[in-house]
C-alpha cells in the first residue's frame, strides 16, 4: 500500500521564497537559505553529471581487456577527475549543502541559519573552487588520483596539479563554513521547547557532520597548501629526495580524507531516519542510540585513518590499533542499521519513492560496511589492497550509501522544496532502475578484486572480461536511472500537482509551513511540545 | 517586533541571542584554526623528533633577540586589544578608537620586524629552493627546518595581515559611531581573533627560535 497524497485540494501559496522575487540579482545576492540550497542543488548537479561522464568513459574503456579506446595517462586523469568532481564537488556537499541548507533551519523552527551571509560566500567559495578545477580538467587534466600522493603530485606529475589543488584548497573553505554555520545554528536558534532529544535525527546526523568538517577539513588543506609550497618552491616537505616524508602527507591527507567518507554518509544517514519514520507510520526505535550513534561515528572516524596504509611503511603494532578502531566503527554503524530495521517491524509500511531509496540505502550500506571489515582486517586487506574489492567496497558506501539516500531525499521534500508533487510511479520505477544498476555495476567488482584485478589500470588480462562487461551494463542501466529522475523532476516543477503543506502526513517542523515556504519559513516561531516522530499507525480508512 | 534595535539581524529574536551566536561563532571557527595549524606542527614535531641534530642546527641560525622582540610587541597588542573590548563594552568610543589604533600599530610593528627577519635569512641563503645554502653536516634536513620555519610564520604572518584588516574595519566601524555598550560583537570576535594570532606566534617562538638554543 501507499499513500496517494490528495491530489487537487491544494493550491501552491501566493507568495513563497521562489517567487517572492524574479531576476538573477535576486538569486546572486540572496542570503535565503532556501534560494542557497537550489544554488548549491544546480552546481553539485553540474558536477554530479561530469563525474557521471568521466564514469562512462572509464567504463567505456574497462569492455575490452586491451586498452584500445585511451593510453594509460589519459585513462589515469579520467579517473582522478572522476575522484575529483565526484567526491569533493558533489558528494561532500550533497546532502548537507542541499537538503541540510534547506532543512536545518525548517526543522528547528528558525527563520534562517545563524550567519546568512556567510552561508552565501560558502556558495561563492564551492563556486570558485570549482572554476579553477574545471580550468585544470579542461586544460589537460590532472592525473595524480583524487589522493594527490606525494613525492608525485609534488615534484614528478606534469600535469595541471597546482590548479586542481588550489581548487580543492579552496572549495574546503566552503565545507567549513556550511559544517560552522549548522554548529551555530543548531546551538543557538532552536525553537522554544525543541530541547536536543527532540531534535529530528537529521539534525544530529548534521551536527555530527558539521563537527567532522570544521575538524578535518582544516588538516587537508594544510596538507595540500604544504604541497602546493613543495612544487612551487620546490622545497622539501614531503619529497624523500629533499629529505621531506611522503608518508606524512599520507597521515595528514587521510586524517581528513577517512572521516570525510562520514561527512558523506552521516547526513544520509539522518535522511533515512526521517524517511524510515515516516513511511512506517512508527516512532524511530531507540532514538538515543541512533542519535549518539551519529556522533560515535563522528568521534571513532577521527581514530582509524591509518587503515588506508597498512601497507606504506606504517608500522606493524600502530597498524594493529588503527584495525581495531576501524572494527569498533562497525557498532555505531550498524545500531542504525538495527534500529532502522526494528522502527520498519510492526510499522504500516509504505512503499513510497524515498521509502524504495530508504530500504535500498540499509542494505547496500549494509554490505558496504561488511565489506570494509575484510579491509581493515590486517591480513586480509594485504590481499584486497589497491584491487577493485576496495573500490566495489567504497563504491556501496558511497553510491549505494549516500547517493541513495540523497535521492531519497531529494524526493522526500521534493513536495516542500519546489511545492509540487513527482511522479510517484516513474519515481519508484527509477528507484528500482538504479537499485538493480548499481548492484549490476559493483558487485561483480568485488569478485575481481577478490581475483586480483588491480584497481586504476586501463588493460586487464582476457580472464577478467566477463565480470568487466557485467560492470559495464550495469553502468549503463545506472546512467539511465539517474537519468529519468533528472527529467521527471524538472517536469514536475511545471506539470506536478500542487503538494500541499504536508503530502505524507510527516511529522518534523518543516511540514507545518506552506509549501513551498515563506522567505522567513513560518508565519510565526513554532512552539515544540512533543518529541520527535509522534506517528501512530495508520488506521485502514486513512489509506488510499 | 518593533522594539528591535537596527543592529538586529532578521534570524536572530533578540540581540542576546545574535551574540551568543557571533561568540561562538568565532570559537568554532578558531577551532578550524587550532586544526589548520595543528597540521603543521605535527609535520614539524616529527620531523624535529627524527632529525634532531639538523633542527637544533638550524633554529641556531634564527635571531633570538628579533623573535624576543616580536614576542614582546604581539604580547602588548594583546593587552590595547583586550583594553579595547573592554572600552567596548563601556560604550567609551574615543578610547576604543585610540586601542584599536595602538593595536594596529603594534601588529604592523610585528610584520615590520618579521620582514627585516625574512630580508636577513634570504641574504644568508636561509631561504628553500635552488638557492639554499647551510654550513652544516646536514643541510638537506636544515632546510626542512627552515621550510617550515617559513611555512609555520609565513601562514601567521598571513592571519596577521588579515587580523589587521579587520581592525582596520572595526575601527572604521566604530569611527562611524556603529557600537554602543548594548551591541559591540565585532569587536568583540575581532578580539578574540587576535587573542587565537598571538597565541599561535606564543608556541611558535619557542618551538623555532628557543628549542635546543645553544648561544
Amino acid at each position: 500500500m501507499s499513500t496517494a497524497p490528495a491530489a487537487g485540494k491544494h493550491e501552491l501559496p501566493r507568495v513563497h521564497y521562489l517567487n517572492i522575487d524574479y531576476g538573477i540579482r535576486s538569486w546572486l545576492f540572496t542570503t535565503d537559505h532556501k534560494r542557497i540550497a537550489l544554488l548549491y542543488l544546480a552546481s553539485i548537479s553540474f558536477f554530479f553529471v561530469l563525474g557521471g561522464l568521466f564514469a562512462t568513459i572509464i567504463r567505456l574503456e574497462l569492455l575490452t581487456p586491451a586498452g584500445d579506446l585511451m593510453e594509460s595517462e589519459t585513462y589515469n586523469k579520467l579517473f582522478t577527475m572522476h575522484g575529483i568532481a565526484m567526491i569533493f564537488f558533489f558528494l561532500i556537499p550533497s546532502v548537507p549543502a542541499v537538503l541540510g541548507n534547506f532543512l536545518v533551519p525548517m526543522m528547528i523552527g528558525a527563520r534562517d541559519l545563524a550567519f546568512p551571509r556567510i552561508n552565501l560566500l560558502s556558495w561563492y567559495i564551492y563556486t570558485l573552487g570549482g572554476l579553477f578545477t574545471l580550468f585544470a580538467m579542461a586544460s589537460g587534466g590532472v592525473d595524480t588520483g583524487w589522493t594527490f600522493y606525494t613525492p608525485y603530485s609534488s615534484t614528478y606529475s606534469n600535469t595541471h596539479v597546482m590548479a586542481t589543488a588550489l581548487g580543492v584548497f579552496i572549495l574546503g573553505f566552503s565545507s567549513i563554513l556550511t559544517g560552522f554555520n549548522f554548529i551555530i545554528t543548531i546551538h543557538k536558534m532552536r525553537a522554544p521547547g525543541l530541547t536536543w532529544f527532540r531534535l529530528p535525527l537529521f539534525i544530529w546526523a548534521h551536527y555530527a557532520t558539521s563537527v567532522i568538517m570544521i575538524l578535518g577539513t582544516p588538516v587537508v588543506a594544510i596538507a595540500i597548501a604544504l604541497v602546493g609550497i613543495e612544487r612551487l618552491f620546490h622545497v622539501g616537505i614531503f619529497d624523500p629526495a629533499l629529505g621531506g616524508d611522503p608518508v606524512l602527507f599520507q597521515h595528514l591527507f587521510w586524517f581528513y580524507s577517512h572521516p570525510a567518507v562520514y561527512i558523506m554518509i552521516l547526513p544520509s544517514m539522518g535522511v533515512i531516519s526521517e524517511i524510515v519514520c515516516c513511511f512506517s507510520r512508527k516512532k524511530i526505535f531507540g532514538y538515543p542510540f541512533v542519535a549518539f550513534s551519529s556522533v560515535a561515528i563522528a568521534l571513532l572516524g577521527f581514530l582509524v585513518w591509518g587503515h588506508h596504509m597498512f601497507v606504506s611503511s606504517q608500522s606493524m603494532y600502530a597498524g594493529m590499533v588503527f584495525s581495531i578502531l576501524s572494527f569498533l566503527v562497525a557498532i555505531p554503524s550498524a545500531v542504525k542499521v538495527f534500529n532502522w530495521t526494528a522502527t520498519m517491524y510492526k510499522g504500516s509500511v509504505m512503499y513510497n519513492a524515498p521509502m524504495l531509496y530508504a530500504m535500498g540505502f540499509i542494505g547496500l550500506f549494509t554490505m558496504g560496511g561488511l565489506t570494509g571489515l575484510f579491509l581493515s582486517t590486517l591480513a586480509t586487506d594485504v590481499h584486497l589492497h589497491d584491487t577493485y574489492f576496495v573500490v566495489a567496497h567504497f563504491h556501496y558506501i558511497m553510491v549505494g550509501g549516500a547517493i541513495m539516500g540523497y535521492l531519497g531525499g531529494i524526493h522526500f521534500w521534493w513536495p516542500k522544496i519546489s511545492g509540487r508533487l513527482y511522479p510517484e510511479g516513474w519515481a519508484r520505477f527509477s528507484a528500482l532502475v538504479i537499485f538493480i544498476g548499481f548492484n549490476l555495476t559493483f558487485f561483480p567488482q568485488f569478485v575481481l578484486g577478490y581475483l586480483g584485478m588491480p584497481r586504476r589500470y586501463h588493460a586487464y588480462p582476457p580472464e577478467f572480461q566477463v565480470l568487466n562487461v557485467m560492470s559495464t551494463a550495469g553502468a549503463s542501466i545506472l546512467a539511465v536511472g539517474y537519468a529519468i529522475p533528472l527529467v521527471y523532476l524538472i517536469w514536475s516543477l511545471r506539470y506536478g500537482l500542487a503538494a500541499g503543506p504536508n503530502p505524507w502526513g510527516a511529522k518534523g517542523l518543516e511540514w507545518q509551513t506552506t509549501s513551498p515556504p515563506p522567505t522567513f519559513n513560518f508565519p510565526e516561531t513554532p512552539v515544540v511540545d512533543e518529541e520527535a516522530y509522534e506517528y501512530y499507525p495508520m488506521k485502514e480508512a486513512e489509506v488510499v | 517586533m518593533s522594539e528591535h534595535s537596527i543592529a538586529l539581524a532578521h534570524q536572530f529574536d533578540d540581540l542576546e541571542q545574535q551574540k551568543e551566536a557571533a561568540i561562538l561563532g568565532m570559537w568554532v571557527f578558531l577551532v578550524t584554526e587550532v586544526m589548520f595549524f595543528g597540521g603543521m606542527f605535527t609535520g614539524y614535531t616529527i620531523y624535529r623528533f627524527k632529525y634532531h641534530e639538523a633542527f637544533m642546527a638550524g633554529s641556531d641560525h634564527l635571531d633570538l633577540l628579533l623573535g624576543a622582540t616580536n614576542t614582546v610587541v604581539l604580547a602588548l597588542s594583546s593587552l590595547t586589544m583586550a583594553m579595547a573590548v573592554r572600552s567596548a563594552q563601556l560604550g567609551k568610543r574615543r578610547a576604543l578608537m585610540s586601542y584599536l589604533s595602538l593595536t594596529l600599530l603594534l601588529g604592523s610593528a610585528f610584520l615590520v620586524i618579521k620582514g627585516v627577519e625574512y630580508s636577513h635569512k634570504f641574504h644568508q641563503h636561509l631561504v628553500p629552493g635552488p638557492h639554499f645554502a647551510f654550513e652544516g653536516h646536514d643541510p638537506q634536513h636544515a632546510q626542512l627546518f627552515f621550510s617550515f620555519y617559513f611555512a609555520m610564520t609565513g601562514f601567521h604572518a598571513l592571519h596577521m595581515i588579515v587580523g589587521i584588516g579587520l581592525l582596520a574595519v572595526i575601527l572604521w566601524m566604530s569611527y562611524k559611531g556603529r557600537f554602543n555598550a548594548e551591541y559591540h560583537n565585532p569587536v568583540e570576535v575581532s578580539g578574540l581573533y587576535w587573542h587565537f594570532v598571538d597565541i599561535v606566534w606564543i608556541f611558535l617562538f619557542p618551538l623555532l627560535y628557543l628549542v635546543g638554543h645553544h648561544r
